[in-house]
């Protein structure tokens, strides 16, 4: 029943490897982006600016509510018709930072939450400006916290990065289905990404858990 | 019940001495829940005030409203002289901003009754921050000042650890020593013994005789210990239901108070004690 070709799996393999980094590549591209991106969503919604927390939280709620392909569509097929003209990559990057973005911003909140109010008290009597209590005091009380949500969203985005292919992003998914259309194999390549897949996102859980405990360690906090 | 008007209230406080904390009909209140009503209380400069009272009395509140962490609906806070809550502004008062209550908050230092030192910062860390960040000391003066006082509170040879494997006593002498760091001309202490094991309170309490006997601060405390408030305070003022009920020295008003409100406290806590 199945007609498993080694030979061919070692000839497609090297072009998967490839590609392999450009999945890698956008994953940690639009990851940077979104961690980035999350605090400064999360902050705005702390300021005392009503305009802009209802603004931005509205923004959060949209981003969240819709689907990351249509996101990826609409920066790439829709921005042309405003002169907007992007490459695939930086159309695919701005969509999946943003995505990713919206749902970082509610981590870092809830992260934020987690603070006690007694180390706001405790900066404000000692006079703490407001970015040196945000980034000395309350960030890195926050961050613990958040760590394992933005551990679970690391995965997240590494695992969206074959949406890109409807763009024509040259990611893992992209190229099996291109090696797919030229061969008319689709076992191989298609159960490589899947392997690849799995070999890059069980490590990485389980590296974040590691990452998790060395954090608070370091920070002294336990 | 906002009585924001405060034009009768003088722009500075003059006179000789001044006092060093001025609370001048100073109202709070949580929506329809008046906490404290047209309190008048003056500290003078060097002066130990404790405050007793029931739970809910306003007691934190008033310490709170000091150190800027709540504001306030009506009167004015001054403290060395200059308004607090407000500031002078073509001839009257207006509400502060955020720059002059910066400005006035650093004169005043507080305590709390769960320390809230920095869980991430060493105890040396926690004591530098302020002066490296606010008051703009060298790393090697706020490190020198820092370990000065951490010696001074017994916590030299703890510097390096972190408030996780602080003992309570330890924490709060750590918050004591943070806050002298910045220099402060008024202390406070909210209850700062609460939390602590009963052989630990001991450790902070020597700390703060040693404030009273050897420093010219001026200091407000919270607390429930009648006999530590006894023997170290210049006057008590005894809060009940958001007012100043009766206020003394210690000896006048835990020997001999005249009101029964005091009295029927008093012999409750001492039921309880
Ligand atoms: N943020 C707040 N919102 C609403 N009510 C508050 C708030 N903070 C304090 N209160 C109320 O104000 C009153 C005075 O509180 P405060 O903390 O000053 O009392 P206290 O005398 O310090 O009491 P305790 O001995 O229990 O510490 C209480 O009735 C309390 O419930
Ligand atoms: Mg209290």
């Amino acid at each position: 029943m199945f007609d498993w070709r080694w030979d061919f799996t070692f000839e497609i393999l090297p072009r998967l490897i490839v590609a392999t980094g450009n999945t890698l590549l956008a994953a940690g591209l639009g990851y940077a982006i979104a961690v980035v991106l999350g605090l400064v969503l999360a902050l705005a919604q702390r300021t005392p600016f009503r305009p802009l927390t209802m603004a931005v939280r509205e923004a959060v709620e949209f981003v969240r509510s819709t689907p990351l392909v249509l996101q990826i569509f609409f920066v790439f097929y829709v921005g042309p018709q405003f002169g907007i003209r992007l490459s695939p990559w930086t159309a695919g990057m701005i969509a999946i930072g943003l995505h990713y973005a919206a749902y970082l911003s509610e981590v870092y909140r809830g992260g934020l939450e987690c603070v006690p109010k007694g180390q706001w008290e405790a900066a404000k009597s000692l006079n703490l400006s407001m970015p040196r209590t945000y980034f000395r005091v309350i960030l890195p009380q926050a961050l613990p916290p958040s760590l394992a949500g933005m551990g679970n969203y690391l995965v997240g985005i590494f695992k969206d990065t074959p949406m890109l292919s409807v763009i024509g992003v040259a990611e893992l998914m992209h190229t099996a289905n291109a090696i797919g259309s030229e061969t008319y194999r689709f076992l191989e390549p298609f159960t490589l990404v899947g392997i690849i897949f799995l070999c890059i996102s069980l490590p990485t859980a389980a590296a974040v858990r590691f990452f998790e405990a060395w954090v608070r360690r370091k920070l002294g906090l336990s | 019940m906002d009585t924001r008007d405060v034009s009768g209230f003088p722009l500075t406080l003059e006179g000789d001495p001044t006092p060093m904390v001025s609370f001048r009909k100073v109202t709070k209140s949580y929506g329809s829940l008046v906490v404290l009503d047209s309190l008048d209380l003056d500290v003078a400069e060097g002066e130990m005030v404790t405050v007793i009272g029931p739970s809910g009395s306003g007691k934190t509140t008033v310490l709170r409203m000091l150190m800027t962490l709540e504001t306030i609906n009506g009167g004015v806070i001054y403290v060395d002289g200059e308004p607090l809550t407000h500031m002078p502004e073509g001839g009257r008062l207006v509400r502060a901003n955020n720059r002059h209550m910066r400005q006035m908050r650093s004169k005043i230092g507080m305590c709390f009754q769960h320390f809230n030192l920095f869980p991430h910062m060493t105890a040396l860390e926690n004591c530098m921050e302020g002066p490296v960040h606010v008051l703009g000391l060298s790393k090697q003066d706020a490190r020198e000042r820092a370990e000065e006082l951490l010696a001074m509170v017994g916590m030299a040879e703890k510097r390096d650890q972190h408030p996780s494997r602080l003992s309570g006593g330890q924490q709060q002498r750590v918050a004591i020593a943070r806050a002298l760091a910045m220099r402060p001309k008024v202390m406070l202490f909210d209850e700062v013994t609460s939390a602590l094991d009963p052989e630990v309170i001991g450790e902070v309490t020597t700390v703060i005789r040693k404030l009273v006997s050897e420093h010219n601060l001026t200091m407000l405390m919270v607390t429930h210990q009648m006999g530590f408030a006894k023997d170290i305070s210049d006057r008590v003022c005894f809060f009940y239901g958001g007012r100043i009920e009766e206020q003394g020295t210690p000896d006048e008003l835990f020997g001999n108070p005249q009101k029964e409100r005091t009295q029927q406290f008093l012999s409750a806590v001492k039921e309880a004690g």
